[in-house]
């Protein structure tokens, strides 16, 4: 199935061919979100990569790093755990910063959960347990557009299992390669990560409003870096949201964010 | 401590994170307000995520010509202005940092 995921994001890729924008049927909803989602996962290889590798050389085993992505599947977090633990920090700490960090799903479950309030409940434990930066940018693109198709929690989930599956891959090619590889976040490649949200965010910078959040939310996390347990991110994501909700009544006329 | 106790711990606090909002915010619904802040949400926080990273070298501001992620993150935000393409800018923007580094290589 990942497989039919892949291959068709490529043959997409390659030939440009004109996809429905308006999935119709589960499977093709389930089909769009994967395929839409193919270019994060390629920035998600040299992440995950360095993340295995990272993990093995900091004192973890290999099924140790393997079950963090598999269980944990938060990749920012992931890297600050390893860099935790190999500096020895007691695992109530870890643990607490891993909460921490990872608060911005609560702003993004806050984003899709009006798009999902006619599902089944059961439905929201996989579409939660697998929610992710990249998904949700997907996602939540897809949800604002205007059309009514009753699949968009397919489309959702087809992302999701994407980089889920891609994680579990990049991964182990991590772990594998930990053992040949000396230092590799030297190799530069945890960069990735910066492209791909570049990428992920530059889109979106639509009107005065929306730029203004990014600048104040990027000034205040200049400022707020300081903080223990990356508290700043937080803080400076509140502040950015803020700056934009402002600047939308100064200039309510201009176009809005996505 | 055991390193499965870590992930099982680290697991949970993620869920804490990713399940209970979307299950209570689903069945009731948020203010018109709060629903136009959320519109912000993606840009704030890959804003926040990114600055530090790209501006920030041991907790100081580089803005140095060597400062190659600051480079390469100027060129990813332009191509993917004028492109629009996520893969071109990932791919082009990863290439500029290893060049430039190699430049500026010791």
């Amino acid at each position: 199935m990942r497989c039919e995921f892949v291959v068709g994001s490529l043959i997409h890729l390659m030939t440009n061919l004109p996809v429905p924008s308006t999935p119709d049927s589960p499977r093709a909803a389930l089909i769009a979100g994967a395929r839409d989602t193919f270019p994060l996962l390629v920035g998600a290889w040299p992440f995950g990569v360095i993340f295995g590798a990272l993990a093995v050389t900091s004192g973890f085993s290999p099924w140790g790093a393997a079950a963090m992505s598999a269980f944990v599947f938060a990749g920012s977090a992931q890297f600050i755990a390893v860099g935790l633990s190999a500096a020895s920090t007691p695992a109530a700490v870890i643990i607490l910063t891993t909460f921490i960090v990872n608060l911005r799903h609560m702003l993004y479950s806050a984003t899709l959960a009006p798009h999902l309030n006619r599902l089944p409940r059961g439905w929201l434990l996989p579409l939660g347990f697998w929610l992710t930066d990249e998904s949700f940018v997907v996602a939540a693109k897809h949800f604002t557009e205007a059309d009514q198709s009753p699949h968009k929690h397919w489309y959702l989930l087809g992302s999701e299992f994407a980089m889920y599956a891609n994680w579990q891959l990049v991964t182990w090619i991590g772990i594998l390669a930990g053992q040949a590889i000396q230092d590799p976040r030297s190799w530069g490649l945890d960069f990735a990560m910066v492209v791909t949200f570049i990428g992920m965010l530059v889109p979106l910078v639509k009107g005065r409003p929306a730029l203004a959040a990014v600048l104040i939310a990027g000034g205040a996390a200049l400022l707020t870096y300081g903080l223990p347990n990356q508290l700043g991110l937080l803080l400076a994501a509140l502040f950015g949201i803020a700056a934009g909700v402002l600047a939308e009544r100064i200039w309510p006329t201009t176009e809005s964010a996505a | 401590m055991n390193e499965f106790l870590l992930v099982a711990g680290m697991a949970l606090a993620t869920m804490a994170t990713r399940i209970p909002v979307l299950w209570w915010l689903s069945l009731h619904l948020l203010s018109p307000g709060i629903a136009r802040a959320l519109k912000y949400v993606p840009l704030a926080v890959l804003s926040a995520i990114i600055a530090p990273i790209v501006l920030l070298s041991d907790g100081k501001l580089a803005f140095q010509v060597d400062n190659a992620p600051l480079i390469a993150s100027l060129v990813a935000i332009f191509i993917s202005w004028r492109t629009r393409s996520l893969l071109l800018t990932i791919l082009l923007g990863m290439a500029v940092l290893l060049g430039w580094r190699a430049l500026f290589a010791p």
